[in-house]
């Protein structure tokens, strides 16, 4: 579509380092940040608080995509699943390293660095998270 | 506020209209509905169109201005808005247009929704429809809008034993009611096997779970009832209207399976209504993937959370059974082209309660609903009418 580079450059903290934002009135957690507590809305105004989130979590749901958008077309098929982190917030991601056809609800998965799409053979690489299976027993310490 | 009727319906035929343009489509469904309702160019105090994205599948923003000019009503310089809201663009236009008549600020209202969706090449449509998902946080990764609803599937298929062949019958349903509606996009029985081995679009949802990439338009007059009889003795009353939002996302909701903006909006709308769910003799719900269908009925009071899949399964939504659910053929079979979406099912309905829908009539039907979604489920705008 043609949208300028910092569109996607200012969002490179959250989506490298999965930074999200805590209400310090309710203590919530969320991912994407918000500007807003959606639970103490106007007391949350000045209160909310950038966290990084470590990164784990489980899969809550699934679907392996065969029709893709732009920029995906040389991926398929590819499993994007909705992660329950630890912290509590969803995160919506490709789900990488594993056969799509052993995925299954409620596995423990991790967060990875990774390209995500390319704008074409000359336009910008765009990097971001993706989250893979762990097994159980692995699943200590920090993100990979 | 004043009681608020229909008293005019226009759809134009849905499907791949390579010789008709967005200007031609809107054209035809209000002239369509001016001269069913018995009114003037002269008699319109307003007019709302919904329409999705125009911007990207025609080229062409302005829409208000624009379908004032086509349909020839420029020359009276009444005020004409466009409403957006994804694919419930159209429910959210009718709102508009009833609470304009309804608050006494205009009397007799044309509104109309419109999308002309293959005039863009390749999979751009893909491309434009899941902008109606969160671009930053949903489509940036990768899911597509089937990728979504397969998502939900996934889900209810987990928590409530959900089946692949519960929900192919949706579409099996909605094919054949397709059949009997003459405006549909497809005309094609399908069987359960069908479904399951057409191509896979976003595993667990095939081709043929999902409704089809569109053109078309349609339109409705709006009047107080008070003045309805004037213009025609067909009258249909809006009885109830309900609106309601949610997170953009489909990660940012507590509850997968379920929702929201449909709770709320049919909340609001059987409220004011004065009805209960059972009191539905026939509903348009938006099927924009079989899932969707089973999510609606659940959603909307019919069924209990869980039990869609077995009621669609058990016949209770078919034309003969005890709440029929999409007699036009649905988003499936009729067609979905965005924008119009909302306001075909209005006139679905319309044509049901006044007896005038054929072969697809359901008999004895007095109170219909209409159901309308805007994206993963971020809104929904549900209405309930009356025959007078």
């Amino acid at each position: 579509m043609g949208l300028a580079v910092p569109r996607f450059w200012r969002e490179i903290p959250y989506r490298y380092n999965l930074i999200g934002s805590r209400c310090r009135v309710c203590n919530r957690i969320f991912f994407p940040p918000r500007e807003v507590c959606p639970y103490c809305r106007r007391k949350s105004l000045g209160k909310m608080e950038e966290m990084k989130l470590k990164g784990r979590g489980k899969l809550i749901t699934y679907t392996i995509i065969y029709t893709p958008p732009s920029n995906f077309e040389n991926q398929v098929p590819y499993a994007v699943g909705i992660v329950e982190l630890d912290e509590g917030p969803r995160i919506t991601s490709q789900i990488v390293d594993c056969d799509p056809e052993k995925l299954r609800i409620g596995m423990r998965v991790e967060a990875v660095f990774r390209k995500i799409q390319e704008d074409g053979d000359t336009g910008a690489i765009y990097y971001g998270y993706k989250f893979r299976p762990v097994g159980e027993d692995e699943d200590k310490g920090e993100t990979g | 506020m004043r009681d608020v009727a229909i008293i005019g319906v226009g759809v134009t035929k849905f499907g791949e209209l390579w010789d008709k343009s967005f200007r031609n489509l809107i054209s035809e469904a209000g002239t369509k509905a001016i001269l069913d309702a018995g009114i003037e160019g002269k008699d319109i105090d307003a007019l709302y169109v919904g329409s999705m994205s125009p911007g990207r599948f025609v080229g062409q923003e302005h829409i208000g201005a624009l379908v004032a000019d086509c349909s020839g009503l420029d020359t009276l310089h009444i005020p004409a808005t466009r409403i957006e809201g994804a694919c419930a663009s159209g429910g959210m236009a009718l709102r508009q247009a009833y609470i304009s008549v309804a608050s006494g600020i205009n009397d007799i209202v044309v509104v109309g929704g419109v999308e002309k969706m293959t005039d863009v090449v390749g999979g751009e449509a893909t491309n434009i429809l899941a902008m109606a998902a969160d671009q930053e946080w949903e489509a940036f990764f990768g899911v597509t809008f089937p990728g979504l609803y397969a998502m939900i599937a996934r889900r209810h298929m987990y928590e409530y034993g959900t089946t692949r062949e519960q929900m192919a019958e949706v579409a099996v349903k909605n094919h054949e009611n397709g059949l009997l509606n003459p405006n549909a996009h497809f005309h094609r029985k399908i069987t359960v096997e069908d479904v399951l081995n057409s191509p896979k679009v976003a595993d667990p949802l095939t081709l043929l779970d999902c409704s089809p990439i569109s053109d078309g338009a349609a339109a409705l007059i709006l009047a107080p009832l008070d003045e309805a009889r004037k213009y025609t003795d067909k009258i249909v009353k809006i009885i109830g209207s309900g609106q309601a939002s949610d997170s953009l996302a489909l990660h940012g909701r507590e509850d997968i399976c379920t929702l929201r903006a449909t709770v709320e909006a049919s909340r609001q709308a059987y409220k004011q209504a004065g009805i209960e769910p059972k009191d539905v003799d026939v509903a348009e719900v938006h099927d924009c993937f079989t899932i969707a269908e089973i999510l609606a009925i659940e959603d909307l009071g019919f069924v209990k959370k869980g039990e869609g899949g077995k009621a669609v399964e058990e016949g209770m939504t078919r034309l003969d059974g005890e709440i029929p659910v999409n007699p036009s053929g649905g988003l499936k079979a009729k067609g979905h082209p965005v924008g119009a979406t909302g306001i075909a099912q209005a006139a679905e309905i319309v044509l049901q309660l006044r007896g005038e829908a054929g072969k697809r009539q359901v008999k004895d039907a007095e109170i219909g609903l209409t159901h309308n979604i805007g994206g993963s489920g971020a809104s929904c705008v549900v209405h309930i009418m009356e025959v007078v």
